[in-house]
């Protein structure tokens, strides 16, 4: 993997997004770098979840949106008629807010993804299971309990279990939409450390609620309100010398 | 303020020592009419059914052995030939609910999934009416379709003289047991957290292929509520399955063209005109037939539980 770090992973281009008749979205433009991380804040509702889930397409299952612009993953436009979502969904993976494994062994859980893209050795899903884990740091504390049922690890076990089950149909770009704002906060920083590992070998993007988790993670922050990017710049920008007024007040805590 | 407030929780309170013991009695009385009615019946019944094999019985007395293993049932002839055998009955209702389950499982399952997962909105208000109608069809009405409709059809096939049955009792009690099962396995899909379907289409399946992969396992208790209440009403079906299963006087069914003569069957067939010793001798085929629903009942009870919550 090249580790350019100018290179868009991803590039959001004139980008709108209806819920029906709501416009979520108002021309988002952006670039989601190669091995960096990427974070979006602003208040609830501001679309940053929206963003995040047009990247893998996700919106598409909900009746009655709509999407003009577009979204290049390598250069490729992920919206062009016949484009394989299943492709793109094993190339773009994702964590949701709340630890949603299955309720299968923890084995099945992490099999899943290969089985579906045609996996089936034993030995070859036994070492992708154990890589995934690793790769997630959670492989030292469930090695022994791999066919326990995943529902009785930790809050905490039970979200990096669902990144190593991201992880284990080797995607590029891995999004995760709140991925802390259920844990507790030991959980949140083994997450936080975990991501600073993960963008060696993957793009993020991720969308918090917590400003101080987007200044400890992420390179590059988006700030949204109400549907448009006020203002996209390097983390420490951002943070420090924001240029639009908007964003300070939100980053001192005006909104919320 | 406080003042207030706490006027208000005795007001509060007033009202609710006044009601509260009057609401708990009913409701306590309701539940234990309830357990005394079912009390009863299996009392009744078992009272009676266990007669005939009492030697003290003044109607006479018959083996009890010879009951529960024997391969004929010939009431009619004279008292001291009468033959109550009911093991090809038992045999003959097993395999009919057996075979209505075999059959009704995966197309309750796959009904279900579809109703829930995959049909749009008109297709399911559809299929639910006619479902809930289906339901709601009185049995006879499945006898009589099925005698004049299903039978004829396996006569055609058959290499039996007649059409009456255990295949036709097999699909005729697979129609009844069908609506329960689908209402029942849809309730339970539709309650699957929608997160797991999320997690599912975000690793690239498609809808078929998280229905049938997540959905449907875990799913699986609710649909094993549904199997119960199949098992239940298939083995306890007496008037649709009296008219198609051709009751036949002996012998275990080795085809699915041969004749049964359900359980229940027995029981409908004679209880309004059989007397003495022949009375008694279908109470304790009553008894039979309900020690086999308890029982079955008990065993997957046991089974749902085991699986655990997931």
């Amino acid at each position: 993997m090249s580790k350019t770090n100018k290179r868009p992973k991803i590039q959001i281009k004139n980008l709108d997004f209806y819920y029906s008749d709501f416009k979520a979205l108002k021309n988002v433009n952006l670039d989601i770098l190669e091995n960096k991380v990427t974070a979006f804040i602003g208040p609830s509702g501001c679309g940053k979840s929206t963003l995040l889930r047009t990247m893998n397409r996700i919106n598409d299952l909900i009746e009655g949106t709509r999407i003009e612009g577009k979204v290049l993953l390598d250069d490729e436009d992920i919206y062009q008629d016949n484009y394989n979502v299943t492709t793109l969904r094993t190339r773009v993976g994702m964590v949701f807010q709340k630890p949603n494994p299955f309720p299968m062994s923890i084995y099945e859980n992490i099999a899943y993804g290969p089985k579906l893209n045609g996996i089936k050795h034993k030995s070859q899903l036994d070492e992708i299971v154990e890589q995934s884990l690793r790769s997630a740091a959670l492989w030292g504390e469930v090695k022994d309990i791999l066919q326990s049922n995943a529902l009785s690890l930790s809050g905490g076990q039970q979200q990096r279990l669902c990144i190593s089950r991201a992880l284990a149909v080797s995607p590029e770009v891995l999004l995760m939409d709140e991925p802390t704002s259920a844990l507790d906060p030991i959980s949140t920083l083994k997450i936080e450390d975990l991501i600073a590992e993960l963008k060696k070998d993957y793009t993020i993007a991720i969308v918090t609620h917590n400003m101080q988790q987007g200044a400890r993670v992420s390179d590059k922050t988006a700030f949204f309100l109400l549907g448009e990017v006020i203002e996209f710049d390097d983390t420490d920008t951002i943070f420090s010398n924001p240029s639009n007024p908007k964003t300070e007040e939100y980053i001192t805590g005006k909104y919320s | 303020m406080l003042a207030y407030f706490c006027n208000f929780k005795d007001l509060n309170m007033r009202k609710t020592k006044k009601y509260e013991p009057l609401v708990e009695l009913i409701f306590r009385i309701s539940s234990v009419m309830t357990i005394v009615a079912v009390g009863f019946i299996v009392l009744f019944i078992i009272s009676k059914g266990v007669q005939p094999f009492l030697s003290s019985n003044k109607e006479g007395t018959y083996s009890f052995v010879k009951f529960i293993s024997g391969l004929e049932w010939r009431p009619n002839d004279d008292i001291n030939k009468a033959q109550y055998g009911i093991l090809y009955m038992i045999v003959g209702s097993l395999f009919a609910t057996g075979g209505a389950i075999i059959l009704g499982v995966p197309i309750s399952i796959f009904a279900a999934g579809y109703l829930s997962e995959l049909a749009n909105e008109k297709v399911k208000k559809i299929a639910k009416a006619g479902i809930m109608l289906l339901a709601g069809i009185p049995s006879v009405i499945y006898g009589v379709f099925g005698l004049g409709f299903i039978v004829p059809k396996i006569k055609e096939i058959s290499p039996m003289p007649q059409g009456q049955s255990l295949l036709a009792v097999i699909i005729v009690l697979t129609m009844m047991i069908l609506p329960t099962m689908i209402v029942i396995a849809e309730n339970a899909i539709a309650s699957v957290p929608s997160a797991y379907r999320n997690a599912s289409y975000a690793l690239g399946a498609s809808k078929v292929y998280t229905t049938i992969h997540v959905i449907i396992p875990a799913a699986r208790r609710g649909i094993l509520v549904g199997v119960i209440l199949g098992v239940g009403r298939a083995i306890g079906e007496a008037m649709a399955v009296v008219l198609i299963a051709g009751n036949v006087s002996g012998g275990i069914p080795t085809s699915l063209f041969e004749p049964i003569r359900p359980l229940t069957a027995n029981v409908v067939l004679e209880m309004s005109y059989a007397t003495g010793l022949h009375s008694e001798m279908l109470f304790a085929t009553g008894s039979i037939l309900m020690l086999f629903i308890i029982g079955i009942n008990l065993v997957l009870s046991r089974i749902i539980k085991r699986m655990g919550k997931y």
